[in-house]
């Protein structure tokens, strides 16, 4: 297939990782932002093609995995009332809230229905005039423009029963939360390429020279992730600290002007709540007042629902990096994609599951 | 270890969710780990007996020194009409191939229709037809059937339940206890067809391709193999759940090792991109036309000749062995060389947010 083959090619690998041994001289610890590229790593086995010195820690960009518990349960009652279409992605119907999921609600009765593109949820609203309909907005700055398109859609559409539950969430303020943290270890980023693709890398220039650390913006296939690590590593080792851009196939400097536009129209900055890992400054979107009639939450009176998380959670360190999932006790134990603990356990991004799905045993040989 | 385990567990802000749901889920239909819970806490243990405890596609019965096959199955296919076939013919195929994968020959089918009031008459006949076509395409015959009609709002258009009986030849024993290391793992083509066909043509999937489901009555394959070998230790068709599944299941139920080769698994182009836009893996993806061969290796060879001689194997494949290590699990070699393993699937294969 093109486009794709290209970049599992086995030669391919094996030489990135090659000249990756090659100019590797002592250990660097690199995080890859995305759970896309974390589920690359795990479904492929790259670790496996790193030199030992080479340690790459998982980051917090999973949409599913940050969604703070008290959106799930948000998302949980609205999705229970009477007359209401609640519309979600299906990645986010298995996450656990405080007492069950949305496939549960499913169960009983009520109409949660999983879809592709938020831009159904709207045409859904349109062919069902007596409903609400309720599209759960999460993500972050990838999935942001098409949900923002379904708002702006409503509007224009001059719909009234259609409105979005917004979670969404940004890179940037993540990576700085992250390095600020006085237990920071990162030395590099492979920073997200779909996120990029929408937003381009402008925004990591200041961030790279502000903490002396190289950025690669990174593609998610194999080659991608060690060509990634392969020009950090090279950053590392010559002491420099640039963004350097891996995935120039897609993502330009200045991002997707028609996608950042429109974000702009649709949302405003706003402090978020990461799960697992608390507040952090300015790290979201919300919708603008001309927009506010398309809030579930307010529009249900859902905004009061709260629910706090102890700050001991595992989940959290694996989030920012700090712990491996296998560092976890309970992980593949009571932790399991069955049975989940945590959300990182619940999403195939989520960086438990991923390996709890590739490497339950450690060095596995084809014969 | 235990006090640490407690202390991470109380320390998680993510309540235990309700695992053992009081309800059904649709994911206790998927093939995955939910199906099987659903099987062995609920189903198996009040029917135990000891020929569904070889927990097999079919039973097989001896009655009077013959041994037959008899196997069912329930169709709710939706939509009921998709490119390559209907609900009609995927009934009359599953139930065919279910029997064929005990290594007997289908001879009968019955067939229970649960109609829902107000669906077309037209479209009922279309369905009957398709079905009387596919039997007489696999040389059975449609001997005694059953309709009900539930009311409006009720069903879903048509669900049909076929079940169906068989005869084994003397001296064929297929079942997963008979792997030994060293057996070779091969497929009649490409992988993921059906479950592809069916998301793409579902409501609310707008991207198009010209992929068909592989619905296809596979006892004419079968009674090939098993003329030119009588080394054939399993065959199962992957239907629900795909292949990584089906693998898993022999796996556990035969406490083998199984090494598979991505790069040496049949796939359609456009499944593949399908598959990548909306974030499934093609191994947990529907079949209803494909079967899995685990034969010795000494006749590796001539069976899988022998298949791809087959209208219906052009495209075989080796796609892998039962090895010694891992006992249990099925490891793959993947694409880059890498090895990973393969797992049974949790619940319903969820499309990914991004």
């Amino acid at each position: 297939m093109k486009l794709v083959d290209e970049f599992r090619n086995p030669q391919a690998a094996k030489d990135l990782a090659a000249s990756i041994r090659r100019i590797t001289t002592r250990p660097w610890i690199i995080m890859e932002i995305c759970g896309g590229q974390t589920h690359t790593i795990m479904k492929y086995g790259i670790e496996e093609l790193l030199p030992p010195e080479i340690n790459l820690v998982h980051g917090p960009g999973c949409p599913v995995c940050v969604t703070p518990l008290e959106m799930i349960d948000k998302a949980l009652n609205l999705a229970a009332r009477p007359d209401v279409i609640f519309t979600s992605f299906g990645d986010m119907l298995r996450v656990p809230g405080s007492e069950y999921d949305l496939l549960a609600v499913k169960a009983q009765g009520h109409d949660v229905r999983m879809l592709y593109s938020p831009l159904d949820a709207v045409l859904l609203a349109e062919r069902n005039p007596t409903k609400e309909v309720i599209f759960f907005a999460v993500g972050f700055e990838t999935t942001a423009p098409p949900n923002a398109m379904a708002v702006f859609e409503a509007k224009r559409r001059g719909l009234k029963n259609f409105s979005i539950l917004c979670s969404h969430v940004l890179v940037p303020p993540a990576i700085e939360a992250l390095l600020s943290s006085p237990q920071n270890k990162i030395q590099g980023f492979l920073a997200a390429g779909h996120v990029c693709t929408v937003m381009g890398y402008e925004e990591y220039l200041p961030l790279s020279e502000k903490f002396q650390i190289p950025i690669v913006v990174t593609g998610f296939e194999p080659v991608d992730i060690l060509q990634g690590v392969y020009m950090a590593v090279q950053q590392l080792e010559a002491g420099s600290s640039r963004v350097s851009n891996q995935y120039s196939r897609v993502v330009t400097m200045e991002g997707n002007m028609a996608a950042k536009n429109l974000l702009r129209e649709v949302f405003e900055i706003t402090d978020r709540k990461w799960r697992g890992i608390g507040t952090i400054p300015k790290s979201g979107y919300r919708l603008r007042a001309e927009y506010a009639s398309f809030d579930a939450e307010k529009k249900f009176d859902v905004e009061h629902i709260s629910r706090e998380e102890p700050e001991a959670c595992i989940a959290g360190l694996v989030l920012q990096g700090l712990k491996k999932p296998t560092e976890c006790s309970a992980f593949g134990k009571t932790c399991t994609p069955e049975r989940p603990l945590g959300a990182p356990m619940v999403s195939t991004e989520g960086a438990c599951a991923a390996y709890f799905h590739y490497r339950k045993i450690e060095k596995a040989h084809y014969v | 270890m235990s006090e640490t385990l407690t202390d991470i567990t109380a320390g998680l802000s993510c309540p235990v969710p309700k695992f053992d749901y009081d309800r059904v889920l649709l994911a206790h239909g998927g093939g995955g780990t939910l199906s099987h819970q659903l099987l062995s806490r609920v189903i198996f243990p009040l029917f135990k007996n000891r020929w569904l405890d070889s927990e097999h596609d079919g039973a097989v019965l001896e009655i009077d020194g013959v041994r037959l096959a008899f196997s069912t199955d329930s169709y709710v296919v939706q939509p009921i009409f998709f490119p390559g076939g209907n609900i009609g013919e995927l009934a009359v195929n599953g139930t065919v191939n279910d029997i064929a994968m005990c290594g007997a020959t289908p001879l009968f089918i019955s067939a229970g229709f649960i109609l829902e009031e107000g669906f077309d008459l037209e479209s009922l006949r279309k369905i009957v037809e398709s079905m009387r076509i596919a039997a007489d395409r696999a040389g059975v015959s449609i001997v005694t059937g059953d309709t009900k009609v539930v009311d409006r709002g009720k069903g879903d258009k048509i669900f049909i339940n076929t079940a169906g009986i068989g005869v084994l030849k003397n001296g064929i024993d297929i079942s997963p206890n008979r792997c030994k290391i060293g057996d070779q793992i091969l497929i009649n083509g490409r992988i993921a067809d059906h479950g592809v066909t069916i998301m793409s043509a579902r409501e609310g999937l707008t991207f198009e391709t010209t992929v068909e489901s592989d619905t296809a009555p596979l006892n004419d394959l079968v009674s090939k193999i098993l003329d030119v070998s009588n080394k054939i230790h399993v065959l199962r068709d992957p239907t629900r759940g795909g292949v990584a599944s089906a693998l898993n299941e022999i796996a556990t139920k035969a406490e083998i090792g199984i090494a598979i080769d991505e790069n040496s698994i049949p796939m359609d182009d456009q499944v593949k991109g399908a598959c990548e836009i909306l974030g499934l893996d093609p191994l947990y993806i529907a079949n209803e036309g494909k079967l899995i061969v685990f034969v010795d290796s000494l006749d590796a060879e001539k069976v899988l000749e022998a298949m791809k001689s087959h209208p219906l194997g052009a495209e075989s494949a080796q796609i892998g062995e039962v090895v010694a290590d891992h006992p249990g699990r099925v490891v793959m070699k993947t694409q880059i060389g890498s090895s990973r393993i393969v797992d049974m699937l949790s619940g319903e294969q969820l499309p990914r947010i991004c």
